[in-house]
């Protein structure tokens, strides 16, 4: 057992070194590349007069790490996956093999006024001036700039340079209304990116492991449990009856698909996201769907809520009118929102952190290496960080556990309360 | 230089929140359809027939020492009329040696008493027979001596005497 541990740690060692390795192998074959290139001897850039400084960013690979993406990219391998977006010019439906994505992402074609920067599609500001179709860019035409907004604001925008020429593009609208700095833009990206593949997978293993579990107890009615079947029983009990049952009472059984949908869905999210090699999927740690999940959490738990729950919010019994009206009842109200909220940020909050603190270990290798100019001190961190990373994985493992049965029992006992037949007690 | 353009961990996007909500209904409406609720209502099924099968032991139990109560009240019983047909059979015997050997006794009574009364009569009968024979030969001897004695007058004359004396004295 010893034994195998450390052979596998020796394997992971080597293998996060090899990634390194990868990395510093990509950047000395630019070098190269620039030297009989256009540019001068640090970074990539292009005619527009754009260098990239050849510094390893630790937050644009967290963020990067973390973020949605229009290509599933898997080590140095991107699969590419359907883009469909919506603009003033129409539905636009096609692969993001297209755009040719480089080892970052960064697509080298546009195609219908689409370009792909960073793994993210975006569209060129000026679309009725740039051609339509298919149209090859090259290398390192993509970067960022930042630019004064009208309202005197600096932002940071993607810029293509296209035959001598730039060319602003804008990134995909956002649901903030323009209060985090995305807003309405141009177009709608309605993809099935990473993360919406990796639901779709999670969904149909879950589909397959749950429905075959139900069958088997058609299957094997009047006999024990057995492989699968036992294993997603005692997670299955566990919930309904250390969840379902106490905190919603008798009337378990209308909530526990819910509940169960909820559990497992994050559960296979979190978990599908921590398998090593396999692209690392951010879904539960992406906003978007925790979102998506307290909203549902919030529509059950409300339009459940039964006479008592709303008398309680509006016109709490047992205290003096003017505590109820400038005090209680605002406290309650806001309650409704900030549960879901609540909800919301913590599962947001935990598996994203998750995410950003491995990858940032990994960066350590490239922080401390000085991005391949100190090898010895590289190796030593990649030793190290192996080590902190094996750590995290296994913390991140039990985390996993612990959001997904977090939400799980705190929408029970949201709803538990909205449906609660109350027994009034004097102490309120 | 930020690398990754305006990008924000807090901003919602709008193809995500689509899928999710699509995503996250079928799975839960589907899977509480063909899975969860299939499940549950096997877990119950099978808890109602554990439960069940739980009682049904615990009547067979209840059954089964009822049962072995009975048996022993039944073996006690037997046991017991057992003792008492032993007694009684017992005392029967003893009843009828007491008897019998009273009855022997009795019996034994009758005919010691039988035998002595036929002693004493055939005792009696002797005597007599005795008496007379004896009576007899004394008539004889006297008439044999008589007979020799009163062959003379006066001698017949002293007899006749002797014997009125006797008969005086007497």
């Amino acid at each position: 057992m010893r034994k195998l541990s450390l052979s596998f740690l020796c394997i992971i060692c080597i293998s996060v070194f090899a990634f390194s390795q990868a990395h510093q192998d990509d950047h000395g074959h630019d070098d190269h590349a620039e030297q009989t290139g256009h540019t001068d001897d640090h970074g990539h850039g292009n005619e527009c007069g754009y260098v990239e400084a050849d510094v390893f960013n630790p937050q644009k690979v967290a963020f990067h790490h973390i973020s949605d993406q229009n290509i599933y990219s898997i080590g140095p391998f991107s699969f590419p996956l359907p883009c469909i977006l919506k603009s003033d010019t129409g539905l636009d439906m096609f692969s993001s093999g297209k755009f040719k994505a480089d080892y970052h992402g960064t697509g080298e074609y546009a195609y219908n006024d689409y370009v792909l920067f960073e793994g993210s599609v975006r569209r060129i500001v000026k679309a009725d001036e740039f051609p339509d179709g298919l149209v090859e860019l090259g290398k390192y035409k993509l970067y960022v700039r930042e630019i004064e907004m009208d309202n005197g604001k600096k932002k940071d925008i993607v810029h293509l340079c296209y035959k001598g020429e730039e060319w602003l593009c804008d990134s995909k609208s956002y649901a903030d209304a323009g209060f985090l700095g995305g807003g309405t833009t141009s177009f709608y990206d309605f993809s099935i990116t990473k993360n919406v593949m990796t639901m779709i997978l999670v969904f149909l293993f879950l589909g397959w492991a749950l429905i075959g579990t139900a069958n088997a107890y058609k299957k094997r009615e009047g006999m024990a449990p057995k492989g699968m079947q036992g294993f997603m029983e005692s997670i299955f009990v566990f919930i309904q009856d250390e969840v379902a049952k106490p905190f919603l009472g008798p009337k378990w059984e209308k909530y526990i698909s819910l509940l169960m949908a909820l559990f497992f869905f994050i559960l296979g999210l979190n978990l599908f996201g921590q398998i090593p090699f396999l692209g690392g999927s951010n879904v539960t740690g992406n906003i978007s769907f925790t979102l998506i999940i307290a909203v549902i959490a919030f529509l059950v738990t409300n339009i459940s809520g039964n006479k008592h729950y709303w008398e309680h919010v509006a016109w709490m019994p047992g205290i003096p009118a003017p505590l109820k009206i400038f005090i209680i009842t605002p406290v309650e109200i806001m309650g409704l929102f900030i549960k879901p909220l609540t909800l919301m940020l913590r599962l947001f909050g935990n598996i994203a952190a998750g995410h950003m603190v491995i990858i940032i270990f990994v960066g350590l290798i490239f922080i401390f290496g000085q991005n391949g100019a100190n090898p010895v001190a590289g190796w030593g961190t990649a030793v190290g960080s192996t080590i902190l990373t094996l750590f995290m994985m296994a913390i991140e493992l039990l985390v996993a556990f612990i959001q997904a049965f977090v939400f799980t029992i705190l929408t029970a006992s949201y709803i538990g309360t909205a449906i609660e037949d109350h027994h009034h007690e004097e102490a309120h | 230089m930020i690398y990754l353009a305006d990008f924000s961990v807090l901003r919602p996007e709008y193809g995500l929140l689509l899928w999710s909500t699509i995503i996250f209904i079928l799975f839960w409406v589907i899977m509480g359809r063909y899975a969860f609720k299939p499940i549950k209502d096997a877990l119950k099924k099978r808890e109602g027939d554990i439960q069940d099968a739980l009682d049904e032991a615990k009547n067979a139990r209840q059954e089964m020492s009822d049962l072995k109560a009975q048996n022993e009240q039944i073996l006690a019983e037997a046991r017991e009329e057992r003792s008492k047909i032993l007694k009684e059979a017992k005392e029967m015997k003893d009843s009828m040696i007491k008897e019998a050997k009273e009855k022997a006794k009795d019996e034994a009574q009758k005919i010691v008493t039988n035998a002595k009364n036929e002693i004493e009569n055939q005792k009696q009968a002797a005597l007599i027979d005795l008496k007379n024979q004896s009576g007899m030969m004394a008539l004889e001897i006297a008439e044999k001596i008589i007979k020799k004695q009163l062959s003379g007058d006066s001698e017949q004359e002293k007899f006749a005497n002797s014997l009125i004396d006797d008969i005086k004295l007497n």
